[in-house]
């Protein structure tokens, strides 16, 4: 038994209440599944180029090399903070991608070990944060807006403080 | 802000491997991503339209109009200009406990369903509206409660207690949504919003 193992049956149990909710109110429960699906085709074709576009950005930019680079660069900035080095490539490319973040993750928690300073404030980074520029543009974009003025601004503001409290938070818990 | 660091990720991109003498890696890196994007794209398409069409059976069922009257009075509070028993509401309460649950799978479908009810609200269909960014900003900085993701990475690399940041997370989430929140009251208020 993992602590996560009841999470298992939050999905076949919704699915299940609905239907069965559903059933007993008379609703034509496939006929309505297939008009919401039909909306969720329509939406999920206008995202295709969002994360197309997103997804050359941030490979180009991890591919080539520049991502370490800028970390090697900020590195003393945020070390002034409390961050270690290391920590650096996770929190610039959390933002922008789920997949490029874990992949970083998986290399820290190799690396310096789950159990290390490094490898528990990687997880509990990963673990309080948000794809926030991914997320805010793909939600922006299916909609069509193209002014957002402050909106993500204010999110990656969000995972700064998010990053901050983290450090604090897995310094307090686990270097005391 | 969107088009300069999208901007700027490929120009740094580029400039980064030619100096290191490896500009042919741009042409490989451009379409292996575009590939994987379009896989990725793909995949979420499949997850929206089983959330869309289970959750259209659910409010025929009736099941959203109760979580909606449970969960109104905790959001009102934050989105004062969306009238009283709007669909945007019902998504926005999905996508947050979906976020809270860790069920990043769930919480993207019910985001973008929250998107499209409150752009049905907006004068302006080319501009984000004050509840929009309300919204955003509670998605992307939102608590979490079980880190499910980073849980899992720690499992498989062999961690002692893999569940031990549950609560540093908890904490670290948490303390972003409310700062996140507290600046979005204040730029709602100097903007006049």
């Amino acid at each position: 038994m993992t602590p996560l193992s009841w999470t298992a049956w939050i999905l076949p149990g919704l699915v299940a209440v609905t239907l069965v909710a559903g059933l007993r109110r008379r609703v034509p429960v496939y006929d309505e599944f297939v008009a919401g699906a039909a909306e969720g085709v329509r939406l999920g074709l206008r995202l295709i180029p969002l994360i197309i576009g997103i997804y050359i950005a941030v490979g180009l930019f991890r591919e080539s090399g520049a991502l370490a680079w800028v970390a090697q660069a900020a590195a003393p900035v945020l070390a002034y903070a409390g961050f270690p080095p290391e920590i650096l490539p996770l929190m610039l490319i959390r933002p922008f991608s789920n997949a490029a973040a874990m992949g970083v993750i998986a290399e820290l928690l190799q690396e310096h070990g789950p159990d290390s300073f490094v490898g528990l404030l990687a997880s509990v980074m990963q673990g309080s944060s948000e794809t926030t520029f991914y997320v805010a543009t793909l939600y922006l974009g299916s909609v069509g807006i193209r002014r957002s003025l402050h909106a993500v601004h204010l999110c990656l503001l969000g995972d700064l403080v998010g990053y901050l409290a983290a450090l604090w938070a897995t310094s307090v818990l686990f270097l005391a | 802000m969107v088009n300069t660091i999208w901007a700027a990720m490929i120009l740094a991109g580029i400039v980064y491997a030619a100096v290191q003498g490896n500009v042919g890696l741009v042409t490989t890196a451009i379409f292996s991503q575009a590939a994987s994007g379009l896989t990725v794209a793909l995949n979420l398409l499949a997850i929206i339209t089983v959330w869309f069409g289970l959750s259209r059976v659910a409010a025929r069922a009736g099941l959203l109009d109760a979580l909606a009257r449970l969960i109104a009075p905790v959001l009102r509070p934050l989105f004062p200009d969306i009238p009283r028993g709007h669909p945007s509401l019902t998504a926005i309460a999905l996508n947050i406990a979906a976020n809270v649950l860790g069920l990043a799978n769930a919480a993207t479908p019910f985001g973008l369903q929250a998107m499209k009810e409150l752009q049905r609200l907006n004068p302006r269909p080319d501009t984000v509206t004050p509840a929009m960014i309300t919204f955003l900003a509670l998605n992307s900085a939102c608590a979490t409660l079980l880190p499910a993701t980073a849980v899992a990475l720690r499992a498989q690399a062999g961690a002692r207690e893999p569940a031990i940041i549950i609560g540093p997370a908890a904490i670290a989430s948490g303390a972003a949504m409310l700062f996140v929140l507290l600046v979005d009251r204040w730029t709602r208020r100097t903007s006049g919003w």
